[in-house]
């Protein structure tokens, strides 16, 4: 696994995270800041869910679970046991990594849709599981009270310091995808994502690459659901496992266009300006969820690609430099 | 003792109703691939469709029924020609994001028009009461018209040559064409019928319970249990599939809190998933 | 000449027809989010509703009275979707971009939470309304203020009935599993055990049960004669309408939320007797200290949307009345004395008494209102909603068969 930084893309990452981070704290936008948070999010999520649909070709509709998981554990442990962020978010992270891996072994032996739906059983299964769990709150869920900002400087300043530490998360997760896709690894990935069978005979460990790529796909997010929820205030069972979302991160890799690395981000940006946009225009308020439908129907129909895929066909010579 | 037959037959009923909403979902699936994620939705507007005729219009709600299964097919045709076609034999993604997509548009439809409040269909049936537990008509006759439609159902898929047709096309679209059926049509059909069981699980459904246009998710995510249970493209299985799921909820209830329910019904879903990936309930040669 | 004439006319039209625009006329931004899609919809627009009668009567008056100045209400809103994440971005940029100078809070007691994060974090004053979750408040904020009585207080009334009319009766306690529902349910189950009242069962439902059969034949099988829960639309109706096909025969139940809403009755003789507690009831006969009585309101409600309101719409105007008194006695559009005169405020509007806790552990709580109990009664064929209880707002008398 290399980054080799003579690519052009590796600056790419780079420069796109920079961006993030420092515009809206030049400007001091906060309302930048708070529409950025949610893009960089999404590209998060969307890169990590990229790794088992785009690379393996695993369709994993029950991704939210991970996210969801790595929030409890992140305010569980900050709220009761008074962890910093940080630490709280990471070993919360590491928790949900050897949770998905076990889950993996399990659900991994089946493929295509009996996989897809597998996903869905899992996310539904764990919602309820913790909507009856009394010490992470049961169906009320986790408040943090307002000095849990205390640490940090105060609401304001830990909003500030969130959100950087999301912008790294968005980061890693590129830089994530990037060095899986020049590896031995996302090699092996794509082939499984071709023809599995036909990578097992040529000697791949199937088994072996899809509960790992399962297990390290969930560490970001879960990471991410730690600070998202922190920022929250408050996590309950129906926002942490919400399978719309779970699916939306899915739309927003096609949309972009599946098994590239800038396909995911370009994807959840403009899919989150979209929303944000039809949000806050008078005329289509009440029309949102229908105009978004429209969107993805479109696509799916005439452009399965997504736009890296259609960028890829117009301009061939995008392919060396925007992967 | 009598707290337990009710349970039993309550289960039975209700699972009779979830046996047919899983059924289009299951016919869709296994005649062409496709995984239709706006199946929640499609059963939300056979309910509305039963409310307008029998509240608005003022229709006995039994008598409409013929009416909405129509209304049903004419859609599930429309539906696939729009939305289906093109994403046939692509990779799977494409058609779950594409019926998804419907889902989003038929939600944002019915919200804007309907909003969330519950809507009801007034039926009254003579009911039968034993031991202090009353087993209502219209639970009743919900499932004896599930029973009877999925008869239906196996008499076209197996006496007909529109359903050989059918089961020629699910087995082996390619063969079906070289045989000279015109299988794209056949497959419009079958979404039709698809969309049309959808609808009429609706209908029963709407005389059963209030409803409002976002009672499909839980119905959706049942007859996906449901499909897992009986084997994916088995409707046979899927009927038998719904009964059983009816039954753990009647049967596990008086002896466990309701609210652990759902975990039961996915833990079960996962570990059929990965054990019994033909299903439960599925007849080899089906 | 004639075009200098024509002018004069016009300057002096202008200068008739709008003795308003004389006045010195500023805004007065007050920003929120509307579930407009979602699954809050239908409550957070008739609370909407409400915010907008208040604003209209507001301004047609004139505005609010500062000093020397007239304040014009503007809102600014946008579409939450009933979704956590959208309403923290969505307040931010009321507050840093649409220059929201004091705020309303969302429709429901999880959209709340989160938004107090950012009000608190400008120090912005927030009315909440739809928001009867205590927890809220104990999270240490200074600006909040909650209209609505906290949901402990919402089964209170009911279990008063019963223990003056039928202390021994065997209740079944049946709700939703969401954090409303569970709040209310536990109080209530607290207080029930404390008055020593006898509770057969307790249980708690998942929001995506479709079929409450199962469930009913275990209150048949707890032999209980009275049944308190529920949770919101969907289910309240479902129960109440399965509660009455299976004949369950219970002599008292009391649901929340969804008989309150007027389609209740569409279900018929399955809605008779059923009772809800309510914020607020049209009928009820509170003596303002200041604005309309709840009659008048309603009758301006249903001259401006055609529909009678119900409590959430009630609610919303309320906030409004008391945002605006609270602006008056402080003669200041400053969030300190603003908030200052809240503190102390201590009024009856149509809405009820007004009064909130001061003490840092649960800042912004509402003490001072009293739910009523509102039961569908059938007369004559026709179903109508009275309300039954406390003795002084009452329309109509308790019917517990």
């Amino acid at each position: 696994m290399r980054l080799n930084l003579l690519r052009p893309f590796p600056w790419l990452i780079l420069i796109v995270t920079a961006s993030f981070a420092l515009v809206p704290w030049w400007t001091d936008n906060v309302s930048l800041r708070e529409n950025l948070i949610l893009a960089a999010l999404d590209i998060a999520l969307a890169s990590n869910l990229n790794l088992m649909l785009g690379y393996a070709g695993y369709v994993n509709f029950g991704n939210i679970v991970m996210f969801g998981l790595g929030g409890y554990m992140g305010v569980y442990l900050l709220s009761v046991w008074h962890w910093p962020l940080l630490g709280a978010a990471l070993i919360g992270a590491i928790a949900v990594s050897i949770i998905a891996y076990v889950f993996g072994l399990g659900i991994l032996r089946l493929r295509g849709a009996y996989f897809a739906l597998a996903t869905i059983g899992v996310n539904e299964a764990v919602n309820v599981f913790v909507t009856n769990f009394e010490p992470w709150g049961g169906a009320t869920g986790l408040y943090l009270s307002l000095d849990a900002y205390a640490p940090l400087g105060g609401p304001g300043r830990a909003l500030w310091i969130v959100y950087f530490l999301m912008v790294a998360v968005m980061g890693l997760s590129l830089a994530l995808s990037y060095i899986i896709r020049h590896s031995k690894f996302g090699l092996g990935l794509l082939a499984i994502g071709e023809n599995e069978d036909a990578a097992e005979t040529l000697g791949v460990p199937t088994r072996a690459y899809k509960a790992m790529v399962y297990s390290v796909s969930a560490f970001l997010p879960a990471i991410a659901g730690g600070l998202y929820f922190f920022k929250s205030g408050i996590i309950e069972p129906t926002a942490a496992f919400d399978l719309t979302t779970s699916i939306e991160a899915i739309v927003m890799v096609m949309l972009g266009g599946q098994s590239t690395v800038a396909g995911p981000v370009i994807g959840a940006f403009l899919y989150e300006e979209l929303r944000g946009y039809l949000l806050t225009a008078q005329a289509f308020s009440h029309f949102q969820l229908v105009i978004a439908g429209l969107l993805l129907l479109v696509i799916v129909l005439f452009a399965p690609g997504g736009l890296m895929g259609f960028v890829h066909q117009k301009l061939p010579f995008t392919r060396r430099w925007l992967e | 003792m009598a707290g337990l037959l009710a349970s039993v037959v309550d289960g039975v009923l209700i699972g009779a109703v979830y046996g047919l909403a899983a059924m289009g979902l299951t016919l869709i699936w296994g005649v062409m691939n496709v995984i239709n994620l706006s199946h929640g939705a499609i059963i939300v507007l056979g309910m509305f469709a039963l409310y307008y005729l029998s509240s608005v219009l003022g229709l006995n709600p039994y008598a409409a029924s013929p009416i909405v299964i129509v209304i049903g097919f004419v859609a599930g045709v429309l539906l696939y020609w729009i939305a289906v076609h093109r994403v046939i034999g692509r990779p799977h993604l494409m058609s779950l994001l594409s019926t998804f997509a419907v889902n989003m548009v038929l939600i944002g439809l019915g919200t804007a028009l309907w909003s969330t409040s519950p809507y009801n269909v007034s039926v009254s049936l003579p009911s039968v009461s034993w031991e202090g537990y009353t087993y209502t008509g219209t639970h009743i006759m919900a499932a004896i018209i599930a029973a009877v439609i999925a008869g239906l159902l196996y008499l076209l898929l197996y006496r007909t040559r529109i359903g050989k047709a059918i089961r020629a096309v699910a087995a082996n679209r390619a063969a079906a064409e070289l045989s000279g059926i015109p299988t794209t049509q056949i497959l419009a059909l079958s979404f039709g019928l698809g969309v049309t069981l959808a609808f009429a699980s609706g209908m029963l459904i709407a005389t059963l319970f209030p409803f409002t246009i976002l009672s499909g998710g839980a119905y959706q995510l049942k007859s996906f249990v449901v499909t897992v249970l009986g084997g994916l493209g088995n409707p046979g299985g899927a009927l038998l599939g719904g009964i059983f799921l009816g039954l753990i909820e009647g049967m596990a209830t008086p002896f466990m809190p309701v609210s652990w329910m759902p975990m039961i019904e996915f833990t079960l879903f996962v570990i059929v998933l990965i054990a019994f990936p033909r299903g439960i309930f599925s007849f080899s040669g089906t | 000449m004639q075009l200098s004439r024509l002018c004069l006319v016009a300057a002096a039209t202008v200068a008739l027809a709008s003795p308003a625009l004389a006045a010195d006329n500023d805004t007065l931004n007050i920003g929120f989010t509307v579930s407009q899609t979602g699954k809050l919809n239908t409550d957070s627009v008739a609370q909407m509703r409400g915010f907008d009668l208040w604003r209209d009567e507001v301004n047609a008056k004139g505005g609010i009275k500062v000093d020397d100045k007239n304040y014009t209400i503007k809102f600014v809103s946008y579409d939450d979707e009933s979704q956590n994440g959208r309403v923290q971005q969505l307040y931010t940029r009321l507050i840093a971009q649409d220059n929201a100078q004091f705020l309303f809070s969302p429709y429901s007691s999880g959209l709340t939470a989160t938004a107090a994060i950012i009000s608190e974090q400008y120090g912005k004053v927030m009315l909440t309304t739809g928001a009867a979750e205590g927890k809220t408040y104990e999270l240490g904020n200074k600006n909040l203020f909650q209209v609505y009585s906290p949901a402990s207080e919402y089964l209170s009334g009911a279990l008063r009935v019963l223990k003056e009319k039928d202390p021994t009766a065997k209740i079944a306690f049946v709700y939703e599993d969401d954090p409303f529902s569970k709040a209310v349910a536990h109080a209530a189950l607290d207080l029930a055990a404390k008055e020593h009242m006898t509770i057969v069962l307790d249980e708690a439902y998942s929001g995506s049960t479709t079929d409450f059969g199962p469930i009913i034949n275990k209150i048949i099988a707890s032999k209980a004669v009275v049944l308190l829960g529920g949770g919101h639309y969907a289910d309240g109706s479902t129960l109440a309408r399965q509660l009455y096909d299976q004949k369950a025969n219970l002599k008292w139940v009391t649901l929340l939320v969804a008989p309150d809403s007027p389609k209740f009755a569409e279900l018929g003789a399955a809605a008779t007797d059923i009772s809800v507690p309510s914020q607020w009831e049209p009928q009820v006969t509170f003596r303002p200290d200041f604005g309309p009585t709840a009659q008048e309101f309603s009758k301006a409600f249903n001259a401006k949307y055609g529909v009678d309101p119900g409590y959430h719409a009630a609610g919303g105007y309320a906030a409004g009345l008391i945002l605006q008194r609270a602006i008056e006695q402080a003669n200041s559009i400053d969030p300190a004395k603003v908030a200052a005169e809240l503190n102390k405020m201590d009024v009856t509007t149509m809405f009820g008494r007004t009064k909130f806790a001061t003490d840092a552990k649960q800042h912004g709580l509402q003490i001072g209102h009293d739910m009523v109990l509102a039961q569908w009664q059938m007369k004559d064929g026709k179903l109508t909603k009275e309300v039954i209880w406390p003795a002084a707002a009452k329309t109509a008398d308790i019917v517990m068969n």
